[in-house]
């Protein structure tokens, strides 16, 4: 097995070019899969190439109309970072993610990669209208989240690229929360998840609502009815608009975790939930 | 730099030091650590990243080292438990000082976290504790001490442990005897240490439950793998190709004989480098398998016709147990009302830390195995078994234990290492990954329960009755002991006069189930006490009034006729927890009458018992020694799983002699040096071993005593050779330089043995099963959001009537780790295998996840234990899960019968019950 180490972008797709390999970023997930094949008996493992040496790919940066998160941006990082309120969801699941050891660790790009219907960034991303950067040796696209996640686990990672950043929209007067629900506090994978992203007018009335719904289907999935029903809205009054039937169009699946009736309707508190919790926090900020 | 070799030299700069290194640049840095560098305090519970064992800072910030490649770490700053750091000491200091390690696996990782969090943030809260350290799990101490000894550091606090003078160590909070090395990362448990040149083993398991294979050339597939010594396959085991609790039932094989019983069987042992054994894929291997369909399920064993997992037993009914006094149909005539419940619990896994490790050795016609266990001399029957030498031909030597909690009984790498080490005349070490120690080794017995209660209209229990299957897996292990264990505690500690209990312990196609804190009573107890709240219910009596009616207390009799004549405070428990109990009811019912989605509940339960081996013989042997250099040496075979007998027994012998714990110098386990201590388990060390522990500092004092003629209020005090016995005017020096020593240079001994007094019981189960037994009241407190269904446990006030506390601090850890199991019971464990056999997916747990406790220690003097003592490793556990239950009962109104109660089953049973009152509504 090889262990490709590169120091420059360039050489990283060459290698991601020319290579079967393994992207390894902050490991979180590639060292989990390794042990659990190994535990029954399976050690091979692909060439493996680490791109955490790889300059210019961490941190975040803010442009005209949008941010740029480096693919190698950790959690804590995110979490640490001074943003303005439209990251507030994102930066709650950042401290949501595993322990504090992981979260120094698992980096933006990695999570989204793994695509896990459990990833606790993905709804956040989708509420966000993000974006995905992509590079090859061939150059540079971009693709909407939605586009780029493409099924349970599945992206449209092409073989040779590599993600390098994550590409956020402004959105004036916005803020957005993350909730959520697992069965023990630290350490545990999403049974549900939500996140909302809301901007309102002068009158506090909802200009945009982008609402996503994570773990309740393959892949997490914005509320599109939902959505156009909150404009123009009070904020305050959001979480009275949602019914079941917004949530219809999710698919979950029982697990271990939990039946799928019930994460229809966890998610669906959670909906409500989340919406008052922006109109509550709104409401302490004026006081 | 850019494309390292499969093996190079990286630079890892750990605790200030360069160090070079030959490491796989993949290789986790933990492993590199451990295995490069010898720094083993970074421990490996997952590889996983799941448990936080291996933390360790990187850069000042705190990380699983298990994730974390060793090419990543280079040019970084690598921070262990090693490391010599003033905020690194003085949380080793409170942690020594606060019991906040108790096994000590997950102590070097918590030490970390807790570096981590504390250079950043100066002045915590707890929950910024807990956000902290949320990423390590420990499945001993609940985390109470271990925050309390952070918050202790942050305060700025010294904290140290009181040393008690002679004759004084008994009811002090001495620190733990073993306790230092377990905060400097020094302490060696199983995976820690090795010969240099030993072998590597790894066991070939199953992933079919029930299958059978054949082998085809095993010797062209070793040649084609350099590295590989030997392939073992159940042809070569030298002895006997088996092993099993009871010496009766060896029903277990070191390595199947062509066919399988469950998944995570070892088929066969790969030995060699570690590299070849690591590398050998389990497709490759020429087994062909031949897949049948497995028993999942008591249902499925006792399905008319089910095919019989051993011949012997045609039904799959190993064990039946039996308990009948009065007579049960009588008794529910006499009852105004009666309830009646159908209860389940699944598999539960010990998820100790420290997945099983070690190593042996052959030396000349001997074989030595040093590796975690609970129980050495029944390791020691075993090995002898399977290598095929008497006893006396083999010695182990235990490890320090990362946690045990029944888990570690049974032997599990022994017989396979030992094998090895025989044949080969090599030494072997192996150790098990996580998903290798859940899939193979024992689990808590899942549970069917059907139970019936009566009670007249006073709320006097008049009746109970139960039947209970347990689901004891492909192999016996301690399915026996759980079968009789339960009838005798189903009853819960009350006056019953009429019983009828009986229990099976049955055979399925799934992972052996054994011994597990509590040995089947806290399942059993789980059914006893909702019958009881459905009583409560059905009489409108309060449920803790119910209980204390019908609390068993001095003088009364037990279901199998014993009279507890001493040492039966369940009485006293209830008294001590009845004004939180009323204030908690009160503040829920007001909480509750306000309406809203959160809602309060509180649950009150009570449990018993008994220490020591269910009617058994089951003796312990102690051993002082003091040599004419005047070393003090306590030779004691009872292993310390983390629960603190090294040091309860040491604080015990002590004052029984009569000099200070300091003085003594102490081997624990190791065959060849101790007597047989019996097993650590059935909470029996503080009793059974204690005693002999006390006998044996009793002889030993009175040899002194007699040397120096001097009275028994006579003082000791030991100054290098120079043993000074204190009476007044008798008062004499003995120069025991001067003294006949033996071979060994022991000058004078003194030796305790104790067997606690029990009677076999009769067909219909009567008798003394045990000499005494532990009793405890727990009130739980649980606020439940109605929406989502999720629990939170606010708080637990908890009484235990312990006889004695020898060492309070230590008391104390076990009741906060046996309501964090209990909790764990209630919520959120189950294990399935192939689903939940890691820990990202069982869950525990974690230091979030605990509610607030309060303990009331009480100690009705046990006239029959040491200093009063007896048992609270496993009482601690019992009452949790019940008093939960009830306290979702209180609630939301309803009666679950089924653990875990995870949101979607607490919801599911809200939703049922809407759907019912909205039809009766109708
Ligand atoms: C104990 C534990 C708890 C966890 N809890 C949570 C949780 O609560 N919620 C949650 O969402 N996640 C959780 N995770 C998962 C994990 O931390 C995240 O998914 C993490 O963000 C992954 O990032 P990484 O850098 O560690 O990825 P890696 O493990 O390095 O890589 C993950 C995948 O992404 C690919 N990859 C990484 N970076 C790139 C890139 N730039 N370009 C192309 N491919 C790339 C890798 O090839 C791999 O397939 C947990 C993990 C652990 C170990
Ligand atoms: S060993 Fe690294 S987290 Fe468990
Ligand atoms: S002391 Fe924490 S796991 Fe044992």
């Amino acid at each position: 097995m090889r262990y490709f180490r590169p120091t420059t972008l360039a050489e990283a797709l060459e290698i991601r070019a020319s290579h079967d390999v393994t992207v390894l970023a902050g490991g979180t997930d590639v060292y989990p899969v390794r042990t659990a094949r190994r535990a029954w008996g399976d050690p091979t493992h692909k060439d493996v190439l680490d791109i955490s040496a790889v300059p210019g790919l961490k941190g975040i940066t803010e442009e005209t109309d949008r941010w740029r998160l480096g693919a190698l941006t950790t959690w804590t990082e995110l979490a640490r970072a001074e943003l303005p309120a439209l990251f507030d969801g994102y930066a709650q699941a950042a401290c949501d993610v595993g322990g504090v050891q992981v979260q120094n660790l698992g980096t933006l790009a990695g999570n989204i990669v793994t695509a896990s219907p459990a990833g606790d960034g993905i709804p956040n991303l989708m509420a966000l209208d993000a974006q995905v950067e992509l590079v090859s040796r061939a150059g540079t696209r971009t693709l909407p989240y939605a586009a780029f996640a493409t099924g349970y686990r599945q992206t449209a990672l092409k073989a040779d690229e590599i993600v390098t950043a994550i590409l956020v929209p402004k959105l004036d007067g916005a803020r957005s929360t993350f909730l959520k629900l697992g069965a023990r506090k630290y350490l545990v994978i999403s049974i549900a998840m939500v996140s909302v992203v809301v901007a309102t007018d002068a009158a506090g009335r909802i200009s945009t609502a982008r609402i996503a719904v994570g773990a309740c289907s393959a892949v997490a999935q914005r509320l599109g009815t939902l959505e156009a029903e909150l404009v123009g809205v009070p904020l305050e009054e959001a979480s009275s608009v949602v019914t079941a039937a917004h949530l219809g169009d999710l698919q979950p699946i029982d697990d271990v975790r939990a039946t799928a009736a019930y994460r229809l309707a966890a998610a669906e508190a959670l909906v409500r939930d989340a919406l008052s919790d922006l109109a509550a926090t709104d409401a302490r900020r004026a006081a | 730099m850019l494309d390292r070799p499969s093996l190079a030299t990286l630079t890892l700069t750990v605790n200030g030091t360069g160090h070079q290194v030959a490491a796989r640049p993949f290789a986790s840095l933990a492993d590199t650590l451990r295995e490069g560098l010898g720094l083993t305090g970074t421990k490996i519970g997952c590889d996983a990243g799941d448990c936080g064992a291996c933390t360790v800072l990187i850069d000042g910030e705190q990380a699983c080292a298990c994730l974390v490649s060793t090419a990543q770490a280079e040019g970084r700053a690598v921070t262990t438990i090693e490391a010599a750091h003033p905020l690194v000491d003085r949380l080793r200091a409170a942690f020594l000082a606060h019991g906040a390690a108790q096994c000590g696996i997950c102590t070097p990782g918590m030490i970390m976290a807790a570096t981590d969090l504390l250079s950043r943030n100066a002045a915590p809260t707890k929950q910024d504790i807990e956000d902290g350290i949320g990423g390590v799990l420990c499945r001993c101490t609940g985390y109470v001490k271990i925050i309390e000894a952070i918050q202790d550091v942050a305060r700025g606090a010294n904290a140290f442990a009181p040393v008690a003078e002679a004759g004084c160590a008994v009811g002090t909070r001495i620190a733990r005897a073993d306790g230092l090395p377990k905060v400097q990362g020094t302490d060696r448990f199983g995976a820690d240490f090795a010969p240099a040149d030993a072998l590597w083993l790894r066991a070939v398991r199953s992933p079919h439950a029930k299958a059978r294979f054949t082998l085809g050339d095993l010797d062209a597939f070793r040649a084609a793998h350099p590295g590989l010594e030997a392939i073992l396959a159940a042809k070569d085991i030298p002895g006997e190709n088996s092993f099993g609790i009871f010496p009766t039932i060896k029903d277990q094989p070191v390595l199947a004989p062509g066919f399988v019983r469950y998944r995570g069987e070892a088929v066969l042992a790969l030995v060699g480098t570690r590299e070849a054994v690591e590398g050998v894929r389990d497709a490759d291997l020429p087994i062909q398998w031949v897949i049948d369909t497995p028993l999942i399920g008591v249902e499925a064993g006792l399905a008319p016709g089910a095919p019989p997992l051993h011949p012997n037993i045609p039904d799959n009914v190993l064990t039946r147990g039996y308990l009948e006094c009065g007579d049960v149909a009588e008794g529910h005539l006499l009852g105004a009302a009666t309830a009646e419940g159908r209860f389940r619990t699944g598999f539960v896994e010990h998820a100790y830390i420290e997945p099983e490790a070690g190593y042996a050795v052959r030396i000349g016609d001997r074989v030595e195995v040093t590796a975690c266990t609970q129980a050495a001399v029944m390791d020691q029957e075993e090995v002898a078994r399977v290598v095929g030498v008497p006893m006396a031909q083999v010695r182990i030597v235990p490890t320090a234990c990362g946690g045990g909690f029944g888990g570690k009984l049974d032997v599990s790498v022994q017989p396979l290492i030992a094998a090895a080490a025989w044949l080969l005349k090599r030494p072997v070490r192996i150790v098990y990954s996580r998903t290798e120690s859940m899939a193979s080794t024992t689990k808590r017995h899942p549970s069917k329960i059907h139970a019936r209660m009566s009670a007249d209209a006073e709320g006097r229990f008049t009746a109970y009755e139960m039947t209970g299957d347990f689901n004891t897996g492909a192999y016996a292990s301690w399915g026996p002991t759980v079968a009789n264990r339960v009838p005798v505690h189903a009853t819960g500690p009350y006056k019953v006069p009429h019983v009828l209990n009986k229990t099976r312990a049955v055979h399925t196609n799934e992972v052996p189930a054994g011994a597990f804190r509590g040995f089947g009573v806290p399942q059993a107890a789980i059914a006893g006490e909702t019958l009881i709240d459905d009583l409560a219910e059905s009489l409108n009596i309060d449920r803790w009034a119910i209980r204390r009616i019908n609390a068993i207390d001095h003088g009364d009799a037990t279901p199998t006729g014993q009279i507890l004549h001493a040492s039966a405070g369940l009485p006293q428990c209830l008294d001590a927890v009845k004004a939180d109990y009323d204030a908690m009811v009160a503040a829920a019912d007001a909480h509750n009458a306000k309406g809203g989605r959160i809602v309060r509940g509180v649950g009150v339960a009570c449990m018993w018992y008994g220490c020591g081996n269910t009617s058994m013989s089951n003796p312990s042997r102690m051993r002082i020694t003091l040599t004419r250099d005047g070393r003090l040496t306590f030779l004691n075979g009872a292993v310390d799983i983390g629960q603190g007998s090294s040091t309860v027994l040491l604080q015990i012998a002590a004052d029984a002699l009569g000099l200070p714990t300091t003085q003594f110098d102490f081997v624990v386990g190791d065959t060849d040096r101790t007597y047989d201590a019996g097993k650590t388990s059935a909470s029996r060390q503080t009793f059974v071993s204690g005693n002999a522990s006390k006998l044996a500092g009793m002889d030993l004092r009175a040899k002194i005593l007699a040397l120096a003629n001097a009275g028994p209020q006579a003082k000791l005090k030991l100054d290098g050779a120079t043993l000074s016995v204190i009476d007044g005017d008798a008062s004499r020096t003995i120069d025991l330089a001067a003294l006949v020593a033996d071979d060994q240079g022991i000058v004078l001994a003194g030796e305790g043995q104790y067997d606690p007094p029990t009677t076999v019981l009769d067909a219909k189960g009567q008798g003394i099963p045990y000499a005494t037994y532990g009793f405890a009241a727990q009130v739980a407190e649980v606020e439940i959001d109605r929406l989502l269904g999720t629990i939170r446990v606010k708080r637990i006030v908890a009484a235990h009537d312990v006889g004695r506390a020898i060492n309070p601090t230590l008391t104390e850890g076990q009741i906060h780790g046996g309501i964090a199991q209990g909790l764990g019971l209630a919520l959120m464990e189950e294990y399935l295998p192939g689903r939940t056999e890691n820990l990202h997916d069982y869950l525990i747990p974690t230091a979030g996840d605990m509610p607030e406790i309060a303990i009331h220690l009480i100690e009705d003097t046990e006239p029959e234990g040491p200093f009063g003592a007896k048992g609270v490793g496993e009482p601690a556990l019992v009452a949790t899960a019940p008093a939960i239950l009830g306290a979702i009962r209180h609630a939301v109104g309803v009666r679950m019968t089924e653990v875990p109660v995870l949101p979607h089953k607490l919801w599911e049973a809200m939703q049922a019950k809407g759907m019912q009152a909205k039809e009766a509504a109708e």
